[in-house]
């Protein structure tokens, strides 16, 4: 049978911002490593963006060797324990996996973070033969340096995949705090920031250097930074504009963009205020607006904040691009879905405060270009939901503000930065990759981009030396 | 971590620190301010930069003691060092040969127009200003405008100094040429930062004269890099974000009404953690 990881109960896990999943104990990994039929030509390897060798890693699980798994993940993966918890394995690994075809995929995504959380503590152990590896190849690169902006899971994967073959490497930051959506989008109780901050002190260990309060564009710019004697720069700057609705009332207080909601309470701790200087204002009836990851981490914030919240969708369940797991988790935090409902206008009191959000009804019409079924307004179906709070999570866009001054960057019509197919971008030496190149998606991906920057890096300064 | 080098108090509540930053005194410009966060459990607050050093790699702070955290910063010694500064953020006021440039500045405001008024005069523009506070022991920099300005006009609410009354009455002066120095010239541009009422009003009189009113937005923010939005404001019918967009815009465009109420949003928190000084 495939094992379920521990939880947090529900009634118990709303009032608090510890995280929901406890994970496997040995017990179980051992039990699920079990029953993984080390195939002979593993499907789940090719499911996996990065390709880390997940029969290999499961083996040494089963063998009691924890350590030498995470070694092994670790071969490819710099961010074990943050992808143990947060990539989308049901579309991934686990969805190649043979036994899903009888709905029991091994657990792998909770395999690998049991190995990563093992070594937590020690997270700058390098396996003996990456270390060697390393020395090996050290010698021809070592004085190179490489720039990257943003610290985000793409940076961060480039940052050591080049560090671990010898590269001098800077990794800028603008927040205060490195992680990108690691550490201001996704909140404590999915990936709790002690992780975020153990997974960094391993890339440091490294050799990575790794600077905040930087943005790249206005504290230093591109010329800058090849003024300094680097070789080439990876732009790795993220999808964080936050889109909005554009009706009425968005500028209203208490209007919050999911990015302002959760930066304020993931990066800026505005749930322990006023220990924590930043504030958050919310009323008492919370309206999430969105159907994504993004949506789902808001509302069940909003709910350990003690808010009665409801989340307004204008599809269906079945269309929402959420996790399962995630869908599955707020409903049983008891978070209601007001479906096929689509906002058109937030409503006023006297002080600039919501005190309503008047919606429409939809239907499921034909399919758009997504391949979902586009949902079209009912007429004269509109109604007022008593709420005093509205959440607008809806999306992101590419990061405009290092194209705007940058001068020759190209941007493609839709605000991503254009790159060749070897990632680079416009300007010689620069390159980028994550969502900054497609849009917002998943940390896994951008890790993959990461990954993939990382070799055309490499390649790119060889062909220089 | 970013060392405090020197530290001034110019007015009741009012003080002046200048703090070790090179990267971002490399950077700065007229018209651009940074995100400052105290401590380690700070918040990011926006402040504009008052004057900068290239060569010495500091620049200097004006902080009104208003809210827990300017009133943190303001308590800091020389020595001490401020957790985080990130800079330079916004567009640069956008300098250029006009002509006549009128330069007001509000309470505070007046360190954000001191840079501005400087650029300006070193663009080669005959620049004009009127500093207003509310009282004479509240008025600030008046020496540092003097000495980048062509002329330089004071106003107080009370009458303790200068000129009693708001600047606008004295905006109004120049432009219907009341005034003798300036009598029949053009006025090619006016700057104002102040208080929101302030440049509300200055707008407002400045409309029928056809006169371009650019306004320094001091709006709410966290990152200031245009990821949360908290900034954002109505200029004409578009949206915009203060912190990438701005800080300038166009005052007859602006919609001061909503931009009040925004900027009022944590006022309840704001007194709960003043409370807790």
């Amino acid at each position: 049978m495939r094992q379920k990881v521990r939880q947090q109960l529900p009634k118990q896990r709303i009032k608090n911002f510890n995280e929901v999943s406890q994970g496997l104990s040995e017990e179980q990994a051992i039990a699920e490593a079990k029953r993984c039929l080390q195939c002979k030509q593993p499907k789940c390897i090719d499911g996996c963006p990065i390709g880390i060798d997940i029969p290999a890693f499961i083996s040494f699980i089963l063998q009691g060797r924890r350590r030498e798994a995470l070694w092994k993940i670790k071969e490819k993966n710099n961010l074990p324990a943050i992808c143990g918890r947060v990539c989308p394995q049901e579309d991934q690994c686990e969805k190649l996996c043979l036994l899903n075809k009888k709905n029991v995929p091994i657990n792998i995504g909770a395999l690998e973070r049991y190995a990563a959380d093992c070594e937590l503590d020690k997270s700058s152990v390098v396996s003996p033969r990456l270390a060697g590896e390393c020395l090996m190849r050290k010698s021809e690169v070592r004085d190179s340096k490489v720039a990257i902006a943003g610290s985000g899971p793409a940076g961060l994967t480039t940052a050591a995949d080049l560090a671990k073959i010898g590269y001098s490497v800077l990794l800028f930051e603008s927040l205060h705090i490195a992680g990108g959506v690691l550490s201001y989008g996704i909140p404590e109780f999915r990936l709790p920031k002690v992780i975020v901050h153990k997974e960094l002190e391993y890339i440091e260990s490294l050799g990575v250097r790794l600077d905040t309060d930087v943005l790249i564009g206005r504290t230093l710019t591109l010329s800058d930074l090849f003024a300094q004697g680097v070789q080439a720069i990876f732009l790795a700057v993220g999808a964080g504009l936050p889109q909005f609705l554009a009706i009425p009332g968005e500028n209203l207080g208490c209007v919050y963009s999911a990015n302002e909601f959760l930066t304020r309470i993931n990066l800026m701790k505005a749930y322990r205020f006023p220990e924590y200087a930043t504030p958050i204002n919310i009323g008492s009836r919370v309206a999430v607006i969105g159907g994504g990851n993004v949506a789902f981490d808001c509302a069940r914030v909003a709910i350990r904040l003690g808010r009665q919240t409801q989340l307004v969708y204008r599809r269906t369940e079945k269309e929402m691009p959420a996790r399962r797991e995630e869908i599955e988790n707020a409903k049983s935090e008891g978070l209601p879905f007001r479906l096929l409902t689509q906002p058109i206008k937030i409503l006023s009191d006297k002080d600039g405060f919501v005190c309503g959000l008047e919606c429409i009804k939809m239907e499921l019409g034909a399919p758009d270009d997504s391949g979902r079924r586009r949902p079209v307004p009912v007429q004269n179906s509109n109604f007022v939901l008593d709420v005093d709070t509205v959440i607008v999570a809806v999306g992101q866009k590419p990061n405009p503000l290092l194209a705007k001054v940058t001068p020759n960057l190209k941007i493609n019509p839709n605000g991503t930065i254009w790159v060749d197919e070897n990632l680079m971008t416009s300007i010689s030496g620069v390159f980028a990759g994550g969502d900054i190149i497609t849009g917002a998606d998943t940390v896994i991906s951008a890790m993959g981009a990461g990954k993939k920057a990382a070799v055309e890096i490499d390649r790119y300064v060889r062909k220089l030396l | 971590m970013f060392k405090i080098t020197n530290k001034e108090r110019l007015a009741k509540d009012i003080t002046k620190i200048v703090v070790e930053a090179p990267l971002i005194a490399k950077k700065a410009k007229a018209g651009q301010f940074v995100v400052v966060i105290n401590d380690d459990k700070g918040e990011r607050i926006p402040l504009t930069m008052a004057d900068w050093d290239r060569q010495r790699g500091i620049i200097t702070l004006i902080l009104q003691d208003v809210g827990f955290t300017t009133h943190k910063l303001a308590a800091r010694e020389i020595g001490n060092c401020i957790a985080h500064i990130l800079g330079p953020l916004g567009h640069a006021t956008e300098i250029k040969k006009l002509g006549q440039v009128i330069c007001i500045g509000g309470g505070v405001g007046i360190a954000e127009i001191l840079p501005v008024a400087g650029a300006f005069k070193q663009a080669g523009n005959d620049v004009v200003s009127i500093i207003g506070a509310r009282n004479k022991e509240l008025l600030i920099l008046e020496e540092e405008m003097r000495a980048v300005c062509n002329e330089l006009y004071i106003t107080t609410d009370d009458g303790s100094y200068g000129r009693k009354g708001f600047v606008t009455e004295l905006l109004k002066e120049i432009l219907d040429g009341k005034t003798d120095k300036r009598a029949n010239r053009q006025t090619h541009l006016i700057y104002a930062v102040g208080p929101i009422v302030m440049m509300r009003a200055v707008s407002d009189l400045t409309r029928p004269f056809r006169i371009k009113t650019i306004v320094s937005l001091n709006t709410i923010m966290v990152d200031a890099t245009g990821m949360c939005g908290s900034c954002r404001c109505s200029v004409g019918d578009q949206a915009k974000f203060a912190c990438v967009d701005g800080p300038d815009f166009d005052g007859h465009l602006v919609n001061f009404q909503e931009l009040g109420k925004r900027v009022n949003q944590f006022k309840a928190q704001e007194q709960i953690i003043r409370d807790t000084l």
